[in-house]
């Protein structure tokens, strides 16, 4: 029997195929976008955790020198001392036009520094460092491997590792600088800072090199867990969106269901078997969907991975490989948040099905009829949501109350849009004038329930839009004024080592307004690793590096060098007040006496006087970079003296508009994901407003019978569906806008500053709000352009069979 | 006796609004018997048909087929009972919109497990739909879905039809070859026939009548 009562449910998706195709494509959406935003995840974590298998398990000293090579000689020295020291040279090799990181590590000392090294895959793990001691063998990830393979090159033999990131290719020291074309020199050395008592301090042995701590992957994981929060935010954003498909659709196939259900329960099928049978369709569905939208997902994911890479460096400076890779654990999220969604969606159905009064009447009738009492509920709600809203900003911090902030607003607004649609087709209704004017209102009242969710979708998406653009478009205004003040030197040079730099120094006092040295070393600042930079007494600094907060004097207590400026976000991270003393290391802490913006920075970084950072970390310093003022019309005449004059190295001399449009690129590439995922999501909502306006057309003809018969043609009826599906579309995007500029505020003032660090000023951008109006009533006519088409061409014996249906 | 109700009472609405329907109804129908319930709208004839096909339960009273009191059974047992006992036809055909016209008929005889290909062939032939198997209802006349639904009613060769203003939305010619169909069928399938009717000529058809008036029989 349940055999029997299955297939009679499924009859129906087969004589609604559209209606399958609707209900498959908003499950497989919402699940490929959260598939894709999951995959991203993935992959990116998986990038940090075989970084972090590569090289360097924990904090490791790192040395290097300034002119970039360090003789094998010194390697040699440090070991001989006693020093647990490990050499690694790194290069690019190119193979087929894609670019690939090659590193060569000694094997045994790499070992004892890392703890090991990923060994080959199938080798049950264990470490594998068998591998390296037989010569000219490269490591790499298994995609990598088959690059190299299929790329012809005469390349060692190559053995794969899955735990490696697939930029990168592993190999002993020797293989890497004969691939590289490296003399005897590497590139750093690898410390580990628990030496053994007796050694010869690295001062005395080898003062030449710099010392500096890796950022080990641990960290940039935790920097960047903020983005990848945002992502998924924005990945469950995008399944809700896709879910108000699938609930709409799964409705409408149970209210068109509705008689076959009461009929097969008179018949003698038992609730106790329609339910399960009910829930098996779900279920099969889902895996359906799930399967669709996992292959539809890494569809998605492969386009913007590379978007994600990008945005990952330029951000938190993490490498992210830029290619996916198919893991089973997607395929069960996939299905697993396919299933979750449509028992989700169809919870409602199932429940009403279970409590399906047998004797009722079974003429299939229009979906839910919306009472008053239920939009004062949805109203309440809404208000409930709101005034969470604004409560959790005070007793709650951190990013994921920020993101519970915005779900707040965006479902609140959700929520509350059917109630104040309905008043304003009231009111609407209240000054009509003419009969068709005044019917096609109510009738849109009336058709409200049945697109409530479509329309929701739309809100979701719009208000979304509102946000997200608002607080990109601000950023990007904010981070251009800002890029403009602090790109204020007309030239930026960089030298190859001290020695030049002391040449070049004084090649520009003769022929510059001002030369301003970039000096900097990494030592901690207020307990966190950071830079620390100093900057002599100039006119430029005080004119240009706007300070959002500061005690009065603030750069003229730094140039004496009893002050100290700590950037926006270390700042907040460490709710310091104004004259609280901040230790740098190498003497006495300073106070605080201002705090400049500092975008895209994750780490700490502190200005003061240079002659204290002179006098305090002397030789530690890089005194390799300078900017340059100089009358802008003089700037390249100069730039081609230094470069005629010195060898300087790639892009020694790089001019502000160079700098500037690099930034503003960064920049660029950092949005590209959330603008991608933007019209994703605006997509998915305009599907949802054709699904529901399709599958509603098909139980709006008794509806609209009537007024043909009254003498209202096809072709106006169908017209006036599209102008009632533009007029809910506005009315919608009416109240997306108030819903997306709170968005704004909150990603501005609570999400970024929580996530990032920085705060950022709010702009508004109209031309937008225009922009996204005529995009969703474009959308909306679309949408809308099929069915009424179908009622345009309908037969009148369509119209008249359903007075004879109705008899 | 195939079917006997006792005392049967039926109310609807709470409070002040509740209104008797069916006050303590008592009749009785043999195996084979054709029995016509007539009354006014509102009468409660539609109710005690509901009653006596298990599709709704008693205030008070009991429902007897074939010696047995189904009066408390749950939902999975009365729905047994429709499944393999009752079939029913109703005024607005209720057929299943996605199954072909075949399909529909062979529905309640797959639900009871209890297929007769030699019975199912002489039911369609007589109920002249052979030509319309494949079709869907949609694309039927008012009279061919109700043999349509006279057939699925049938098809399982239940031992009680009950059938619900089975003509109430057909022309007087049509009304009398759905009719004497149900009549002809029922008769070969020695099936017990309950018919709820406004109509006196469709009610003379039949072996028995009654009259229900105020909730009560007369």
């Amino acid at each position: 029997m349940s055999r029997i009562v299955f297939l009679t449910l499924l009859s129906h998706w087969r004589r609604k195929p559209g209606q399958l195709a609707t209900l498959l494509i908003g499950l497989s959406l919402a699940t490929a976008l959260w598939t894709s935003v999951q995959a991203i995840n993935a992959e990116a974590r998986a990038s940090y955790d075989a970084a972090s298998v590569t090289l360097a398990g924990g904090a490791v000293i790192v040395l290097t020198a300034e002119g970039g090579d360090i003789p094998l000689a010194t390697f040699t020295a440090l070991r001989r001392d006693g020093w647990s020291v490990s050499p690694v040279i790194e290069g690019p090799l190119t193979v087929d036009n894609s670019v690939f990181t090659l590193r060569g590590v000694e094997p045994l000392s790499a070992a004892s520094r890392t703890g090991g090294i990923a060994g080959p895959a199938g080798n049950g793990g264990g470490p594998g460092l068998e591998f390296f001691l037989r010569p000219g063998v490269l490591l790499a990830s298994p995609e990598t491997a088959t690059a190299l393979a299929r790329s012809g090159l005469d390349l060692p033999p190559v053995q794969v590792s899955a735990n490696l990131a697939r930029s990168e290719i592993v190999t002993d020291v020797g293989v890497a600088a004969q691939l590289l074309g490296r003399g005897e020199t590497v590139d750093r050395l690898l410390l580990d800072p628990e030496a053994r008592a007796g050694l010869t301090p690295l001062d005395a042995l080898v003062p030449e090199l710099r010392r500096s701590t890796q950022a080990v992957s641990g960290e940039v994981s935790r920097l960047a867990g903020s983005f990848h929060l945002n992502l998924t935010a924005f990945g469950l954003l995008s399944f809700a969106v896709g879910l108000f498909i699938v609930y709409a659709a799964v409705g409408l196939g149970f209210e068109q269901r509705r008689g076959t259900l009461r009929t097969l329960r008179a018949l003698g099928a038992p609730v106790s078997t329609l339910i399960p049978a009910l829930l098996v369709e779900v279920l099969v569905l889902a895996f359906v969907a799930g399967a669709i939208g996992v292959v539809l997902g890494y569809g998605v994911a492969s386009a913007l991975l590379p978007d994600v890479a990008a945005t990952l460096r330029g951000l938190y400076g993490a490498n992210v490989s830029g290619s996916l890779a198919i893991r089973p654990e997607w395929w069960l999220s996939g299905f697993a948040i396919a299933t979750l969604g449509a028992l989700g969606a169809t919870a409602q159905s199932i429940f009403k099905a279970a409590r399906l009064p047998l004797l009722a009447s079974a003429q299939p009738r229009a979906w839910a009829i919306a009472s008053s009492r239920r939009y004062v509920l949805q109203a309440a709600a809404a208000g409930l949501l709101f005034f969470s809203a604004f409560l959790l900003p005070q007793i709650a911090s951190g990013v994921v109350a920020g993101f519970a902030l915005m779900a707040s607003l965006l479902f609140g607004a959700a929520l509350l849009l059917p109630p104040v649609v309905t008043v304003i087709l009231n009111a609407g209704q209240a000054v009509a004038r003419g009969p068709v004017a005044e019917w096609f209102l109510a009738d849109t009242r009336q058709q409200l329930p049945g697109l409530a969710m479509a329309l929701m979708a739309l809100m979701l998406a719009l208000a979304t839009n509102i946000g997200v653009g608002t607080m990109v478009s601000s950023f990007r205004l904010t981070f251009e004024g800002w890029l403009d003040q602090r790109l204020a030197s007309e030239l930026y040079v960089t030298t190859r080592d001290e020695a030049q730099s002391a040449e070049v120094r004084a090649f520009l006092e003769e022929r510059a307004d001002a030369v301003l040295p970039i000096w900097s070393v990494e030592t901690d600042i207020a307990g966190r690793s950071g830079e620390l930079f100093g900057v002599v007494d100039h006119a430029t600094y005080r004119d240009n590096w706007p300070l959002i907060v500061s005690e009065t004097g603030a750069w003229d207590a730094v140039m004496r060098g009893e002050g100290l400026l700590l950037n926006e976000q270390t700042w907040r991270r460490l709710d310091l007040p104004m004259g609280s003393l901040i230790d740098f290391g190498g003497g006495p802490a300073l106070p605080l006496v201002g705090v400049y913006t500092d975008y895209g920075n994750p780490n700490a970084q502190a200005i003061i006087g240079l002659d204290v950072l002179t006098s305090r970390y002397g030789d530690a310093i890089a005194r390799l970079r300078y900017g340059v003022r100089i009358d802008p019309a003089q700037a390249d005449a100069l730039a081609s003296a230094l470069l005629r004059r010195f060898d300087l190295p790639a892009n020694g001399v790089i001019d502000q508009a160079s700098v500037k449009r690099f930034s503003l690129s960064v920049f660029e590439r950092t949005f590209a994901v959330t603008a991608a995922l933007n019209v994703l999501t605006l997509s998915v909502a305009a599907f949802a407003m054709f699904a529901s306006l399709t599958t509603l057309a098909a139980m709006r003809l008794p509806q609209l019978a009537p007024v043909w018969a009254l003498g209202l043609t096809r072709t106006q009826l169908a017209r006036l569906e599209l102008v009632r599906a533009v007029v809910l579309a506005l009315l919608t995007w009416l109240v997306a806008l108030p819903t997306g500029l709170m968005l704004a505020w909150a990603l501005l003032n609570v999400v970024n500053v929580e996530a990032f660090g920085w705060q950022l000023p709010m702009y508004l951008f109209p031309a937008d709000w225009v922009r996204l109006a005529a995009l969703a009533t474009l959308a909306a006519v679309i949408a809308a352009a099929l069915p009424a088409r179908a009622l345009a061409t309908r037969s009148p014996r369509a119209f008249l069979q359903t007075f004879a249906q109705e008899r | 006796m195939l079917v006997r109700v006792e005392n049967l009472e039926k109310s609807y609405g709470s409070g002040s609004e509740r209104q008797a329907v069916l006050r303590g109804v008592s009749l009785a129908v043999s195996a084979g018997e054709s029995l016509a319930i007539t009354g006014e709208s509102g009468s409660g004839k539609s109710t005690l048909l509901h009653l006596i096909g298990l599709l709704d339960a008693p205030d008070a009273g009991e429902i007897w087929i074939k010696d047995e009191d189904l009066s408390g059974l749950d939902d999975k047992g009365r729905a047994e009972r429709r499944r393999h006992q009752i079939g029913l036809v109703f005024q607005q055909f209720n057929l299943v919109p996605s199954l072909s016209v075949k399909a529909n008929i062979l529905l309640q005889a797959r639900l009871a497990n209890r297929i007769d290909d030699a019975w199912i062939d002489a039911l369609t032939e007589r109920l002249d739909l052979n030509a319309c198997l494949d079709r869907f209802p949609e694309q039927l006349s008012g009279g061919q879905q109700q043999r349509v639904a006279v057939g699925r009613a049938l098809a399982a060769r239940p031992e009680l039809l009950l059938a619900d203003e089975p003509t109430g939305n057909l022309d007087e010619e049509t009304s009398a070859q759905v009719l004497d169909l149900m009549l002809e069928l029922c008769a070969d399938a020695h099936t017990a026939l309950i018919m709820v009717t406004h109509s006196m000529t469709a009610a003379e058809r039949l072996s028995r009548r009654v009259h229900l008036t105020g909730g009560q029989l007369t």
